[in-house]
C-alpha cells in the first residue's frame, strides 16, 4: 500500500542514486568502515614478510622500548618484549596465525552446521529431534569451558583449535540454518519443487539453502570476530599454539608479567585483535542493515 | 452550505526514499460531510491510504505534506500542535484498521486496551471506563462481553477482533471514523457482518466515515459518494449511484470490466482487463497517469501538465481531458471465450478423507489426549477433461488440504483418488511413477513467495522441462523456455530476470508458465490471483482460461470468491469444515434450490452493480474448529434453517438431482422454494 | 503452562544426563589414563593395577556409570590430586566467589543494558541511538583479556588507583573486585544493550503501537504500557542465557585478575589434569547453564500471553 514498496527496475536500485539519501550513506558508511579494516588486516597478513621489520621470532633486544634503534639500525616501532623480539613483527606474523585460523576454524564449523541445519529443518521428525537433542547438549556448555577441558585432554595444537571450535560453534549455527530452513521450507517454490518430485536433496541445497544466504553472511562476519575472541582467549591462557609462533593472545600471555611496567608488549597485540573483531562486526551491522532495506 | 466535517484541499503528500522524494499523493480534494460515508477506491499504491494517515497526522518519518491543507470542523489540522493531535485522535477521529490482529497490542487485555480511550479522553475512572468497554463491546453484537474483556487478543477470531477495533474506535463517540481496509484479511461471510455493523454506526450515531477499500463491491455496499483513486491523483468523485451507473473516466470504467460478477459469467460478460501496469510513482507521466494504458488517451491533450477535475455532472467531477468525447460505447468486442466441451473422465475422487491426528503428550509419556482434525471428511466428486471444476469455501475448510492430497503433498487417512484410471490417494509425490507427475501441476497463491528469489525466471521454468523430460537438448529447453513466456505473454528478455525485478502479476504469469511447461492434463489453481489487485487478477484469469481453453486442461480452480467461480467455472463444489455440502454445474448452485450454506456465502458477496437486488442472509459467529468438528451437519451451529436437532446430530442425507448434490436434513422440495439471492431491480432504488 | 514447566524440566534432566555421560565417557573411559593421572606419571603398572581394582576400575562400564553419577548425586564428588582434599571443600569457597563477582556483574549489566537499548529502540536512529550502537558494537569487539590489559594499563600503571591482581590474600577487598565486574560488565552489556534496542526498535514499528498513538496517548503512556512489557520479552532470554557466556568471560578475568574463584579452579584443574575437579566444575557449569535456560525459557512463557494460555 504504501509507495515504499517499490518494484525494483534496474534505474531504481542503482547505486548512485541511492548514494543520494543520506541515511544510506551512514549505513553503508558502517559496513565500508568494517570492510576497511578488514582488508587492512588481510593486507597485512599477505604481504608480513615485506612489512615486517624483522622476522618476529629473532631475539634481539629485550625490554626495547618502543622508537629505541636496533643495533643495526632498524627501529622497534613498537618496543621488544621480554625475550627481546620485535613488538611489531610480532603483530604483523600473528595476523597470519589468526587470519588463516579463525577463517578455517569459522568454515569447518559452518560445513557441520550446514548440513545438520538443513537437515533437522527440513526432513524434520527424529533426524530433528535427534540433532536438536545433540546440539542441546553442546550449547549447553559453557563456551569457554568446554574449549578448556577439550583443548586439555587432547593437547593444544592448530588443528585440535580448529576441530574444537568446529565442535563447539557447529550447534550454534544449526541453530539459526534449522530455524531459517523451517520458515523457507513453507515457501511456496518449495512446494512447486515438491509437486514435480524433486528429490529432498535438491530441495534442500538448491531451492532452500540459497535463499538463506543473506542472514548467514552477516553470521558469518558476526562469528568469524567470536572465533578470533576466543582463539586470542586461548592464547591467553596458555592453550593457544605453541610457541614460538606469534599469536596475539599468546603474546599478552607471554609478557604479561611485565604488563605493569612494559605495556607496550601487551597493549599493541589487544589493539590488534580488537580492531580486527570491531572491523567484522560493523561489517555485520553494515551488511544486516543493507539487507533489511531490501 | 454547512462547514463540511472533514474539508481536503490541494493535498500534496511526498515520501523521502532512497530515490529521492516520491510524491504518494498529488493535488487531492476530498469534502466529507457529517454523518456521510464516502468511500476512497484504488488499487494498491494509489495513495488511499497515505490520505488517511494525513488526516491522522501520522505519515511515518519519511512522509510529509508539501502542499495544501486538511480541514476537519473547520479548523486546521495541519497546524495542530502535538497535544492538539493527542486531543484529536482516538476521540474526534478514529480509526479501524485493516488487519485487526496487528492492531491489538498481544501482551494486553481487550479492557485494558478498550478502557485507555474513555480514561484519557474523559478522565473516567478505571472502572467507569471498564464498564464503558463492556457495554461498547455489546454495541458490536459481540456475545458475553464479560469473557471478551479479560481476553488476549489472539484467544478471538479476527472477526471479534475486528469488533474489538471498531469498538475502540466508537467510545470516544467520533464525529469523524476512518476505515482502512476494514474487511480485506476476513472470510466473507465474517465480512458481511462487519459490513452490516459499519452501516448500523452510521445510522445509530451518525458518525461520518472514510471508507477505504479496493474493492468496489463493498464501496457500494457502505457509501454514499465515491472517490477513485489513481496514481496518487482523484480521477473520478461522485455520488455511488452516478459513479456506477455512468462511470467518466476510463479509469473507473476499466475497473467495473475488470469485476466478475456474482450474477454474470464469461460468455454473458467477458472481463476486460486494463493493459499494462500502474506507473511507479517516481516514473509517473506527465498529465494524465493513466494515459499509458488509456486506449482513448490522444497527445496534445492527455499529456497536459495541468489537467484538473472537471465537473461532469451533479456533485460528480472526472480528471480527464476528454471525458466528453468518451462516449458509451467505447468497448471494442473480444472473443467470448467458447463453451466447454468436457471429454472423459481424467480425476475421480471416492470418500475421501484427511484426518490429522493430534497426540497431546505431556511430557513425552504415551497414553496422552488424541484429538482428530477432520481437514476432509468423505469428499466425493468427479472432473472431466477440458473442465474447470471450482473449489469454493471459506479458510480452514479444508479446500487447500485436499490440493495437497492432491498433489502427493500429503497422503490420504481413507478412500482413494484416481487419476486416469490410477490410484493415486496414498501415493507421496516422489513415488509417483514421472508421467502422473507431469500430469498434476499446480498454481500457488501468493505471487511474491512462488518464485524461488534465487533463480532466474527462465531457469525455473527450463528446470520443469528438463525434468519432465520434454525436451533435453540445451537449446530446445531453451526455445521451449522462451516459447512459454510468449505463451504467458511476457517479453522474452524476461528469462534472465530474478523475480524481485517483476510485478506481482508477471509473477504469477511465470508460475503459470511454469506449471504448464511440462504439459501437464490437470493443473489444480489455488486462490491464484486472490492477491492480486482487480485490473491484474483480470489479465492473470483471462490468460489462465485461455491456456487452458487450448490445451484442453482439466483445471481444479481453488477459490474464496463466488463472483470469480461464476465466471470462469463449469461446476462448482461448495465446502464447509472439511465436507461438501453442494455440488453443482454454475447454473445449478448459483440458483435455488440452494443448499443454505451456499444461499448465506452467495449473500455474503459485495456486488458492484448497482442494477442488482441482493437478499440480505447473516450468519452468527465463526466456522467451529475442525477439532471438535459437529456430529451431524457441520454447518448447524450457524445455519439459518436449522430444522431441529436432527441437524446437529445426524450427518445429512445427499439430496442428488441431474448432478447437482445438497448435503441438508432440508427436503429439495423446500429448498427449491428459496427466493433467488439477486434479482434484478427494475428501477435503480434502494 | 503447567504442562510446558514440567516438560522444560524434563528436558533440562535429559539434557544433564547427556551431558553426564559424555563427560563420563570423555574422561573415565580409559581407566588405565584415570589411574596414571591420580598416581602421577611416575607411578608403577602394579601401584596403578592395585588403585584400579580398589576403586571398583574393573566393574563394567555401566556399574561405573552409575556408581559414578549417584556419587555425584549424593555429592561425593571425589578427591582433588592437587590440593589433596575433598573437591567439594576445594569447590564450594571458590564458587562463592564467583558467585559474588557474577552477581555484582549482573546487578550492573542488567539495568545499564535495558535502560540504553530501550532509549536507544525508542526513537530508531536518532543522535542517541547512534551512540549507544555504536558504543555497545565498540565493547562487545574487544576481547575480556583485552579490557583487562586495556583497563589495567589506565587505572594500574598510568593513575595507580586501584590493584592490578584480585587475589584477595589479606581477606577480602572489595576495591580488588572493581576492575574484574568492570572487564565484565564491558564485554557483556553491549550484548544485552543491542538486543534490547533491536527488541525495541522492532516493537515501535508494530501497528498496536500505531493504533496506541491513534488513539490519543501520550507518549510516554504508549511506552511504558504498550511497548516495554512486548519488548522486554525477548531481552530477558537474552540475558537469562547472557548467564552461560558469563561463566566463560569468569575463566579469563579470574585467570588475569589472579582471582580465587570458580573459573580460574577449572583451568587451573585442566591444566594439572586434575579430573574430578575437572569433573565436578564441569557438571556444575553445566547445571547452572541449563537451569538458567529452563528459567528463561519458563519465563518466556509466562511473559507471553500467547504461549501462556494455549
Amino acid at each position: 500500500m504504501s509507495v515504499a514498496e517499490d518494484r525494483h527496475s534496474p534505474a531504481v536500485s542503482a547505486f548512485g542514486q541511492a548514494m543520494r539519501s543520506f541515511t544510506l550513506l551512514r549505513e553503508s558508511l558502517v559496513a565500508m568502515i568494517g570492510t576497511g579494516i578488514v582488508v587492512f588486516w588481510a593486507s597485512v597478513a599477505i604481504f608480513a614478510p615485506v612489512i615486517a621489520p624483522f622476522t618476529g621470532t629473532e631475539i634481539v633486544v629485550p625490554f626495547a622500548m618502543p622508537g629505541d634503534v636496533a643495533p643495526d639500525g632498524r627501529v622497534f616501532w613498537l618496543g621488544t618484549d621480554a625475550l627481546g623480539r620485535d613488538v611489531l613483527s610480532r603483530v604483523i606474523w600473528g595476523s597470519r596465525t589468526v587470519l588463516l585460523y579463525a577463517p578455517l576454524a569459522t568454515f569447518a564449523a559452518y560445513a557441520l552446521g550446514i548440513v545438520m541445519g538443513v537437515a533437522a529443518g527440513y526432513l524434520r521428525g527424529w533426524v530433528d529431534t535427534a540433532l536438536s537433542f545433540v546440539s542441546n547438549a553442546i550449547l549447553s556448555f559453557p563456551v569457554m569451558v568446554l574449549y578448556v577441558i577439550i583443548i586439555t585432554s587432547v593437547g593444544a595444537s592448530a588443528l585440535n583449535i580448529v576441530l574444537a571450535v568446529t565442535f563447539a560453534s557447529g550447534p550454534g549455527i544449526m541453530r539459526i540454518v534449522r530455524g531459517l530452513v523451517l520458515d523457507l521450507r513453507n515457501r511456496e517454490y518449495v512446494a512447486a519443487a515438491q509437486t514435480r518430485g524433486e528429490g529432498a536433496w535438491y530441495i534442500m541445497l538448491i531451492e532452500i539453502l540459497p535463499n538463506a544466504r543473506g542472514p548467514l553472511i552477516v553470521d558469518v562476519c558476526l562469528r568469524l570476530g567470536y572465533v578470533t575472541i576466543t582463539i586470542g582467549a586461548l592464547g591467553f591462557l596458555g592453550l593457544g599454539l605453541p610457541p614460538p609462533n606469534p599469536d596475539w593472545g599468546g603474546m599478552v600471555s607471554e609478557n604479561r608479567a611485565f604488563a605493569t611496567v612494559f605495556p607496550h608488549m601487551v597493549i599493541f597485540p589487544c589493539i590488534a585483535i580488537s580492531s580486527f573483531v570491531l572491523g567484522l562486526n560493523l561489517l555485520a551491522d553494515g551488511l544486516r542493515e543493507i539487507s533489511l532495506r531490501d | 452550505m454547512a462547514e463540511p466535517l472533514l474539508d481536503i484541499k490541494n493535498l500534496c503528500i511526498a515520501y523521502d526514499t532512497r530515490a529521492g522524494d516520491v510524491p504518494a499523493v498529488i493535488d487531492f480534494n476530498l469534502t466529507l460531510a457529517a454523518g456521510e460515508t464516502v468511500g476512497l477506491v484504488g488499487e494498491s499504491g494509489c495513495g488511499k491510504t497515505t490520505v488517511a494517515m494525513a488526516v491522522m497526522r501520522y505519515l511515518g518519518r519519511n512522509g510529509r505534506v508539501t502542499a495544501g491543507s486538511i480541514r476537519f470542523q473547520g479548523r486546521d489540522l495541519l497546524a495542530a500542535s502535538e497535544a492538539d493531535l493527542r486531543r484529536l485522535r482516538g476521540s474526534a477521529i478514529s480509526m479501524v484498521y485493516q488487519e485487526p490482529m496487528a492492531a491489538l497490542n498481544p501482551s494486553m487485555r481487550i479492557g485494558e486496551q478498550l478502557a485507555e480511550v474513555p480514561m484519557f479522553h474523559e478522565g473516567a475512572t478505571h472502572s467507569e471506563a471498564l464498564d464503558r468497554a463492556r457495554s461498547m463491546l455489546a454495541d458490536v453484537h459481540l456475545p458475553d462481553p464479560g469473557r471478551v474483556i479479560q481476553a488476549y487478543p489472539h484467544q478471538l477470531s479476527g472477526g471479534q477482533q475486528q469488533r474489538i477495533v471498531i469498538a475502540m474506535a466508537l467510545l470516544s463517540n467520533p464525529q469523524l471514523l476512518l476505515l482502512d481496509e476494514p474487511t480485506t484479511a476476513l472470510d466473507v461471510t465474517v465480512e458481511a457482518g462487519i459490513v452490516d455493523l459499519i452501516g448500523e454506526i452510521g445510522r445509530k450515531y451518525g458518525t461520518g466515515m472514510l471508507y477505504i477499500s479496493h474493492n468496489l463491491g463493498l464501496i457500494r455496499e457502505t457509501c454514499e459518494r465515491v472517490c477513485v483513486m489513481y496514481s496518487g491523483r482523484a480521477v473520478e468523485v461522485a455520488p455511488i449511484h452516478e459513479l456506477f451507473d455512468a462511470p467518466r473516466h476510463p479509469y473507473t470504467r476499466g475497473l467495473f470490466d475488470c469485476i466478475p460478477l456474482p450474477t454474470t459469467d464469461r460468455f454473458s460478460r467477458p472481463l476486460r482487463p486494463i493493459e499494462g501496469q500502474l506507473p511507479l510513482p517516481q516514473e509517473r507521466p506527465e498529465g494524465c497517469a493513466f494515459a499509458p494504458r488509456c486506449s482513448h488517451a490522444q497527445a496534445g491533450q492527455c499529456d497536459r501538465p495541468d489537467l484538473a477535475m472537471e465537473p461532469a455532472g451533479h456533485d460528480h467531477t472526472v480528471r480527464c481531458a476528454r471525458w466528453r468525447e468518451v462516449g458509451e460505447a467505447l468497448q471494442e468486442d473480444i472473443a467470448v471465450a467458447d463453451a466447454t466441451v468436457t471429454g472423459p473422465s481424467v480425476l475421480k475422487v471416492e470418500n475421501l478423507r484427511k484426518h490429522y491426528v493430534i497426540t497431546e503428550t505431556p511430557l513425552m509419556v504415551r497414553g496422552g489426549e488424541v484429538r482428530t482434525v477432520k481437514a476432509n471428511e468423505g469428499l466425493n466428486f468427479e472432473a472431466f477433461e477440458g473442465e474447470t471444476v471450482a473449489i469454493v469455501g471459506e479458510s480452514g475448510c479444508g479446500k487447500s488440504t485436499f490440493a495437497r492430497v492432491l498433489t502427493g503433498l500429503e497422503q490420504a487417512t481413507e478412500g482413494t483418488i484416481e487419476f486416469h484410471g490410477d490410484e493415486i490417494g496414498d501415493t507421496p509425490v516422489h513415488e509417483r511413477p514421472p508421467e502422473q507427475v507431469r500430469d498434476l501441476q499446480m498454481v500457488f497463491q501468493n505471487p511474491f513467495d512462488t518464485l524461488n528469489p534465487s533463480q532466474s525466471v527462465g531457469s525455473q521454468i527450463s528446470r520443469v522441462i528438463r525434468k519432465f523430460g520434454k525436451e533435453k537438448d540445451r537449446g530446445r529447453v531453451r526455445e521451449r523456455m522462451l516459447e512459454m513466456l510468449d505463451l504467458v505473454q511476457l517479453p522474452r528478455a524476461f528469462a534472465s530476470r530474478l523475480p524481485r525485478q517483476l510485478s506481482g502479476g508477471q509473477k504469477q504469469r511465470v508460475a503459470i508458465a511454469r506449471a504448464f511447461a511440462g504439459d501437464p492434463s490437470t493443473v489444480v489453481a489455488d486462490e491464484p490471483v486472490s492477491a492480486l489487485d482487480v485490473s491484474v487478477a483480470a489479465a492473470i484469469t483471462r490468460l489462465l482460461l485461455d491456456i487452458q481453453k487450448r490445451n484442453r486442461t482439466t483445471l481444479l480452480f481453488i477459490s474464496h470468491d463466488l463472483s470469480l467461480v461464476r465466471y470462469l467455472a463449469d461446476r462448482v463444489i461448495v465446502m464447509y469444515l472439511g465436507q461438501i455440502m453442494e455440488q453443482g454445474t454454475v447454473e445449478q448452485v448459483f440458483n435455488p434450490p440452494y443448499h443454505p450454506y451456499t444461499e448465506a456465502l452467495l449473500s455474503a458477496v459485495p456486488v458492484a452493480d448497482t442494477k442488482i437486488h441482493k437478499r440480505r442472509i447473516l450468519l452468527d459467529g465463526a466456522p467451529p474448529s475442525p477439532l471438535d468438528a459437529p456430529t451431524g451437519c457441520p454447518f448447524a451451529s450457524r445455519c439459518p434453517h436449522k430444522v431441529g436437532l436432527v441437524c446437529e446430530t445426524t450427518q445429512p442425507p445427499r439430496r442428488d438431482v441431474g448432478g447437482h448434490s445438497i448435503a441438508c436434513h432440508i427436503s429439495l422440495d423446500d429448498l427449491r422454494d428459496a427466493e433467488p439471492v439477486f434479482s434484478e431491480l427494475a428501477v435503480a432504488a434502494e | 503452562m503447567l504442562i510446558l514447566i514440567l516438560r522444560r524440566i524434563g528436558n533440562m534432566l535429559l539434557i544433564m544426563l547427556a551431558v553426564s555421560l559424555v563427560l563420563f565417557l570423555l574422561l573415565e573411559i580409559n581407566g588405565d589414563a584415570v589411574a596414571a593421572k591420580v598416581l602421577g606419571a611416575f607411578s608403577t603398572d602394579e601401584q596403578r593395577r592395585l588403585w584400579l581394582a580398589a576403586n571398583g576400575y574393573d566393574d563394567p562400564l555401566y556399574t561405573r556409570y552409575f556408581r559414578w553419577l549417584s556419587g555425584f548425586l549424593t555429592g561425593n564428588l571425589g578427591e582433588s590430586i592437587t590440593f589433596q582434599a575433598p573437591v567439594a571443600e576445594v569447590l564450594w569457597p571458590r564458587l562463592q566467589n564467583t558467585i559474588v563477582l557474577g552477581a555484582l556483574t549482573m546487578a550492573v549489566v542488567i539495568p545499564l543494558s535495558l535502560t540504553l537499548g530501550v532509549i536507544a529502540g525508542m526513537r530508531e536512529s536518532s543522535v542517541t541511538d547512534r551512540v549507544i550502537s555504536i558504543g555497545s558494537v565498540l565493547t562487545t569487539s574487544v576481547p575480556e583479556f583485552a579490557t583487562a590489559v586495556f583497563l589495567s594499563a589506565i587505572f594500574v600503571f598510568l593513575l595507580g588507583w586501584l590493584p592490578g591482581t584480585s587475589a584477595m590474600i589479606n581477606g577480602f577487598d572489595p576495591v580488588q573486585l572493581i576492575l574484574p565486574v568492570a572487564v565484565l560488565v564491558i564485554y557483556d552489556f553491549g550484548y544485552v544493550t543491542r538486543m534490547t534496542r533491536a527488541s525495541m526498535a522492532e516493537v515501535m514499528t508494530t501497528n498496536y503501537i500505531r493504533t496506541a498513538i491513534l488513539k490519543g496517548l501520550p507518549f510516554r503512556r504508549v511506552i511504558t504500557r504498550h511497548a516495554l512489557r512486548n519488548a522486554l520479552i525477548a531481552p530477558f532470554t537474552v540475558i537469562m542465557l547472557q548467564i552461560n557466556w558469563l561463566l566463560s568471560g569468569v575463566i579469563v578475568v579470574e585467570f588475569f585478575f589472579g582471582y580465587k574463584g570458580f573459573g580460574s579452579l577449572l583451568l587451573e584443574a585442566s591444566l594439572n589434569q586434575d579430573i574430578f575437579v575437572i569433573e565436578a566444575c564441569t557438571m556444575i557449569a553445566v547445571f547452572v547453564a541449563v537451569t538458567t535456560q529452563t528459567l528463561a525459557d519458563i519465563g518466556y512463557g509466562f511473559l507471553n500471553p500467547r504461549i501462556r494460555f494455549q
